[in-house]
């Protein structure tokens, strides 16, 4: 937790990532950099998702629809603080020389996206029934 | 001003990958005008949207800046964690208003 807030303050303080450690090759900078952007994509994809089902299951029951579109845009919002959270992370560990830190989000992201995708089915046939 | 090539690319690759996150970004914000469009107009519902809108256009800013210090330099340095920032904040904060038009 101590780290996570220690990691919170590097977001905003870019020359704090410079005082540690040597600058690596810029190549590795970059496709931290490209990494960190894949899953902004993600964040808007999932963002994208939750006005979508807003907009194109109109049938749905109004708490199904709402709770669903909230459901992906929280995904979204989680997935975007942790994108510059892992930025952070691995550009630290780049400069340190350690280890690049490793992560239980994916597999998270996946099981909450599966939920949701099954969810979607079970609503889109129930829902049209009902 | 164009800098030696880059036998990978990667700054090509980087200034591409920025784009790509700008488009998914503008239909995101297209999403949020349409959803004004179909659902009935009011007055909180275009300011979102119009907030929607200029949270994009902050963003294309600071991808607009990072593909110029990726073009000018044969070396480009690492992103700058307040330009992370700020991006992933005009995110999150697409996704408080998107939040705002669906309930």
């Amino acid at each position: 937790m101590i780290e996570f807030v220690r990691n919170v303050r590097l977001w905003f303080a870019p020359d704090l990532v410079r005082e540690e450690g040597d600058t690596p090759d810029y190549r590795f900078s970059l496709a931290n950099e490209r990494t960190f952007l894949a899953w902004l994509r993600t964040a808007l994809a999932l963002i994208g998702g939750g006005f979508a089902v807003d907009q194109f299951l109109p049938d749905l029951r109004w708490a199904w629809r709402v709770g669903l579109a909230l459901a992906l845009l929280g995904a979204g919002v989680l997935c975007s603080l942790r994108a510059v959270n892992h930025w952070v992370r691995c550009e630290r560990a780049m400069r340190k020389g350690e280890d690049l830190p490793v992560s239980r989000f994916p597999a998270l992201l996946s099981l909450v996206v599966a939920v949701v995708a099954v969810a979607m089915v079970v609503v889109v046939l129930v829902g049209w029934e009902g | 001003m164009t800098a030696p090539r880059d036998p990978g690319l990667q700054p090509e690759r980087t200034r591409l990958a920025w784009r790509r996150t700008t488009l998914s970004y503008a239909v995101a914000a297209v999403l949020a005008v349409r959803n004004v469009l179909h659902g009935g107009v009011s007055a909180t519902s275009v300011v979102v949207v119009a907030l929607c809108c200029s949270l994009w256009l902050g963003f294309l800013w600071v991808a607009h800046h990072r593909i110029r210090a990726l073009a000018t330099s044969a070396r480009p340095t690492a992103l700058a964690p307040r330009h992370t920032t700020a991006a992933v904040l005009c995110v999150v904060a697409t996704a408080v208003c998107a939040a705002a038009l669906v309930v």
